[in-house]
């Protein structure tokens, strides 16, 4: 498998990731290098084997449900960039 | 209208769960609440912060799973569905990918007299997002989008059909009946206009008699009844009407315009579909004993379709008394514990649905909100039925009853209410409407039989409504022969 | 005065106040760190109001714990209430958590006063620093070498006597790594036994967070109040409390040492140093036999897909919405994501978004992320197979010595090779501590020892006899100006 450069703007569109012309061309080559290394794993085999999502054995670790208080609306928003009254404000959806 | 075309829709319907704190964190799900004041870190998605799932939310998915006669299979787990929209707060929703609560279910709904089985696909459980409140009049026109993250994270079972609904009647017909069954089991409120209930519709159309599924669209925002169907309609002429032009569906998102009753599509993003599903690390999975799911039926109540069944068979009723019964829960418990003390079955759904259902509309209640116990009902038809009270006191009883919240014998009681039934008390009134209506007296003598029901309601009225009308009837004839 | 039971004596017999430590050690930390690059940022006044308060506790009569004022720095990507957490990243520039990471919460109970946010590579990712948004961090032993990464500043600042301890956090080497580098001991527990609330992640089923320090004691006593079952974090471990510290015994007679042939490739200078202590363990009594962990050669290729695809995830969150840095200039809202997401992620970053991104779309997942996450299967049976036969493994930390600044930095590919000693133990879970087990070219060689899931005990006890019989942790850097 090798990156082409409609590859790295596919990705990049769906990581949100505005790249610039020499960077979409950095990672054309270097995606490509990386995955070449990636490509050693082929080498083994993992016929029937399952994999492990969670190395830890632990299943149904469960919350009661029970209100707790929420957080003040100005901590909520201190960080945020830019709001209009109690909410978080962006740029529009188009 | 259909040229030889059959329409194939599959539901998507997105249940909010009545649990009382959200999915992953402690937060209130009431709804409304001033803008991000129902928000931690944890479903704000700071920086940091870790799920930990609500047992609530696991065990309304089995509830539901089991009321749709589909597998809960022992083994679940939870992934992340990565797309990025501002509504959500980490850019992936904590969702179920191939591993969901429950599979292969169905469902039994009625159309015009015959019943058709449904498949149910699978449920599987998801976070809520957030809502963007624009500051244009459309999403378009706007310059800048607010948002407030109060629903993020509520939590959703989203129910997911097999494509074997043809019309926008047995749409409709689903929705309903899936409806019944989650307020039966209790896991949702149900409520269309707050959207605690909130359908996707894929549909496609095809030849009749063809195999092969057409190209399908799914249609968004469908957030009534009313829109559900008449945004399939519109989108089976259009498919129609694209495919007699020689033209081809795209496979693409729509949204329905209620206001122009239209459907339209939606921007498509090139990555729409590209999930990235992967399984999440931050929660382990859910393993379900045989003996918890066993427990989880057992608590389950009897469900509409059953309940309905037994009401015609054993209890009698037609079909139509036995449906307005079971459409509501709540209605249908309280006619079984009436019907605990009272085996006729009518009766009951004579008075219920009768005068005590106007009145309780007329005092601005519901069978949920009324202040009558079953006790109490129970009481009122006792009295009927033992002729302590004739039809027309009850008539006069059950507004006092709702109003005053009074048993039905201690209002007799107060008001003097007890139907006369000794004839001794009657006879003097009884001779008196006989000697005070010659004329009526004359025309039952001359064979005009129905001439008595005149002098009964004489009686009646004498006596305030409290003669027992059987008695003062048998008592008439008596004294006329 | 640089070990916490040193400390702990002298507060409560008076013979120093907390806040003169406290002073003591900020004024010196002001020097050095601004030399090596080790903080983001430093909280000056927050320590000397907690300092005062552990004075006061002092002044009372109170008994104080082992940790009450000491000084300690932690990594920036743990959280912290009010204090700046930037994850070596411009996109977080300026914010301020609401919150604070539980294991902030169990050292500020246990009275550690915190005196700044260590440097480290942009979200973790990197082994030599210079990755950092904040610039890069040098090796306190030499200037001119890297501190080893992500927590290069976190390391730095321990071996510069800038603090007792500090925090960091391992997802593929980050503790343990940058620790061998510095020369101080490093300890990453086994995934699950620490908390990750508050831990912004990198790659969620890896990272753990762990104590930094210049001995193995200290350690211990730093692990023993950062560990244990925590509800906020569903993949905390929920199971007794141990006490690392009340197990070092030092008694390792009969101990069983595997040696995996596979980590003994490299630096001819590194693995003479290990071999040299590996004798050591034997006339103490251990026994050292060599062993296979057949399938290492895998682990590198499998480790960066799961780390970048939990990364291309966890990082989504960063759009310039909430919190953060956001651009400024574009109208729409999709544009304005795209464009805070790549002006304000350093290149490392992006790179692992795109790899993690590519390896989880559509058409390519079940050849990149499933099969790693299988290869990670065939990985753990290696180490149940080695320690079914041998109670620790003994690496290097490291193929190479430190390396220079900028040596390595422009070939992804070398630096990741790098990472091949440890990266294997996040796959698979295990604990891994590090210690100094000699010099080579006046850099310090650091040792790995690695023990089965939730064995910390034995771990920080075979450690401890290792530094109780050997004297390589009494060195420190010039610059350092503590003790
Ligand atoms: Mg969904
Ligand atoms: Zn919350």
């Amino acid at each position: 498998m090798s990156i082409t450069k409609d590859n790295v703007l596919h990705v990049a569109g769906l990581a949100r990731l505005d790249l610039s012309q020499e960077e979409v061309a950095r990672y054309e080559v270097e995606l490509n290098d990386v995955l070449e290394f990636m490509e050693k794993l082929n080498e083994l085999d993992t016929q029937g084997v399952e994999p492990t999502t969670h190395v830890l054995d632990i299943s149904n670790v469960f919350r009661q449900d029970i209100v707790e208080a929420s957080s003040d609306v100005e901590e909520i928003l201190a960080n945020a960039p830019d709001r209009e009254d109690d909410y978080f404000k962006v740029p529009s959806i188009l | 209208m259909n040229k030889g075309y059959e329409a194939v829709i599959g539901l998507e319907v997105h249940v909010e769960l009545k649990t009382k704190t959200k999915i992953f964190c402690s937060c209130t799900t009431e709804f409304g609440g001033s803008p991000n004041t129902h928000v931690c870190p944890v479903c704000l998605g700071l920086p940091g912060v870790l799920p930990v799932i609500n047992e609530k939310v696991v065990e309304f998915g089995v509830r539901t799973g089991l009321a749709l006669n589909a597998k809960v299979p022992n083994y679940s787990k939870f992934d992340r569905k990565n797309y990025y929209y501002p509504d959500l707060t980490k850019n992936f929703q904590t969702s179920q990918f191939d591993l969901p609560i429950c599979e292969h279910g169905f469902l039994d709904i009625e159309v015009d007299g015959i019943v058709k089985r449904i498949g149910i696909t699978r449920a599987h459980m998801e976070e809520d997002a957030g809502k963007l409140v624009h500051s244009g009049k459309t999403i378009s026109s706007s310059y800048s989008s607010n948002v407030d993250y109060n629903r993020v994270g509520v939590p959703l079972l989203e129910i997911v059909s097999d494509p074997d609904l043809r019309s926008s009647e047995e749409a409709k017909e689903y929705v309903d009946s899936l409806r019944r069954i989650l307020t039966y089991i209790d896991i949702s409120d149900c409520k269309m206009e707050e959207g605690s209930i909130r359908a996707d519709a894929n549909v496609s159309v095809r030849k009749i008699g063809a195999s092969e599924f057409g190209i399908r669209t799914e249609t968004k925002n469908l957030n009534s009844l009313k829109a559900l169907q008449k945004a399939i309609e519109y989108e089976i002429e259009r498919q129609i009407e694209v495919l007699e032009d020689g033209g081809v569906i795209e496979q693409e998102t729509r949204t329905w315009d209620d206001e122009q009753g239209i459907t339209l599509a939606m921007r498509s993003k090139a990555d729409a579909h590209d999930y990235r599903y992967f399984p999440e690390p931050d929660l382990p999975p859910i393993i379900l004993s045989d003996e918890y799911i066993e427990e989880v039926r057992a608590s389950l109540p009897e469900l509409p379709e059953s309940r309905k069944k037994r009401l015609i068979e054993a209890d009698g009723l037609s079909d139509y008394d036995a449906n307005l019964i079971i459409a509501d829960r709540h209605l249908a418990d309280y006619y079984d514990q009436v019907r605990k003390e009272i085996s006729d079955g009518k009766l009951i759904v004579n008075y219920l649905m009768g005068d005590y259902y106007r009145e309780l509309g007329e005092a601005g209640l519901s069978f949920v909100t009324s202040p009558v116990k079953p006790e109490a009902f129970i009481e009122l038809l006792q009295l009927i039925l033992d002729k302590t009270i004739s039809g027309k006191i009850a008539k006069e009883i059950i507004p006092i009853m709702i109003k005053e919240v009074k048993s039905p014998k201690s209002i007799v009681e107060e008001k003097g209410l007890v139907q006369i039934s000794d004839s001794s008390e009657l006879e003097g009134m009884i001779l008196e409407v006989i000697s005070n209506n010659p004329k009526a007296v004359e025309d039952y003598r001359a064979g005009k039989g129905n001439s008595i029901g005149f002098l009964v309601g004489q009686v009646m009225k004498a006596s305030k409504g409290k003669a027992n009308p059987a008695l003062v009837n048998e008592l008439l004839k008596k004294h006329l022969c | 005065m640089s070990k916490i039971r040193e400390i702990n004596t002298k507060l409560n017999s008076k013979e120093i106040s907390a806040v003169e430590l406290t002073t003591i050690y900020l004024d010196n930390l002001e020097k050095t760190s601004s030399i090596i690059g080790s903080y983001i940022s430093t909280t000056k006044k927050e320590a000397l109001a907690k300092a005062k308060m552990v004075d006061a506790q002092i002044a009372k009569g109170e008994e104080i714990g082992l940790l009450a004022g000491v000084p300690m720095g932690i990594k920036d990507n743990i959280s912290t209430t009010g204090i700046e957490t930037t994850c070596g990243s411009k996109i977080l520039a300026g914010y301020k958590p609401i919150y604070n990471a539980t294991v902030v919460e169990r050292l500020y109970a246990a009275g550690g006063i915190i005196l700044g946010k260590c440097n480290m590579d942009e979200f973790a990712m990197g082994s030599s620093n210079e990755n950092s948004a904040y610039g890069i961090v040098k090796n306190p032993w030499d200037l001119t070498r890297v501190p080893g990464g992500s927590s290069g500043g976190s390391a730095a600042t321990v071996a510069a006597r800038e603090v007792v301890f500090s925090l960091g956090s391992d997802t593929g080497g980050s503790i343990r790594q940058p620790a061998g580098f510095c020369g101080v001991v490093g300890m990453k527990p086994t995934y699950g036994r620490v908390s990750r609330y508050g831990l912004i992640a990198y790659a969620s089923s890896l990272d753990q967070i762990g104590p930094m320090a210049n001995s193995v004691e200290d350690c211990a006593i730093v692990h023993d109040i950062i560990s244990g079952y925590d509800r906020l974090d569903s993949t905390s471990a929920n199971m007794k409390a141990t006490s690392t510290l009340a197990a070092l015994t030092k008694d390792i007679k009969g101990l069983k040492i595997g040696i995996p042939k596979e980590y003994f490739q490299g630096d001819e200078k590194v693995l003479a140093t290990i071999r040299k202590a590996l004798a050591k363990y034997e006339e103490l009594g251990a026994i050292v036999e060599e062993t296979s962990l057949p399938n290492t050669e895998y682990a590198l290729a499998a480790y960066y897909i799961i780390a970048s695809a939990e990364a291309s995830s966890n990082l989504a969150r960063f759009d310039g919405v909430r919190y953060g840095a956001r651009d400024g200039s574009k109208k729409d809202v999709t544009e304005m994501m795209s464009g805070t997401r790549d002006k304000f992620f350093g290149q490392e970053v992006k790179k692992r978004i795109m790899i993690g991104t590519y390896a989880l779309s559509s058409g390519y997942y079940d050849a990149y992320y499933l099969k790693a996450l299988k290869a990670r299967t065939i990985l753990k049976r290696d180490f149940d197979q080695a320690f079914a036969k041998y109670d620790v493994l003994i690496t290097p930390i490291a193929p190479t010595l430190p390396f220079k600044l900028g040596e390595n930095i422009k070939d992804s590919i070398t630096m990741y090779l790098g990472d091949i000693c440890t990266v294997t133990i996040n796959l698979v879970g295990i604990p891994g501590i590090t210690i100094p087990c000699g010099f080579a070219d006046g850099l310090p060689v650091g040792m790995q020892i690695l023990g089965k899931p939730f064995s910390e005990e034995l771990l920080f006890n075979v450690a401890h006899s290792f530094e109780q019989n050997t004297n390589y942790n009494s060195f420190k850097p010039e610059v350092a100006i503590n003790e």
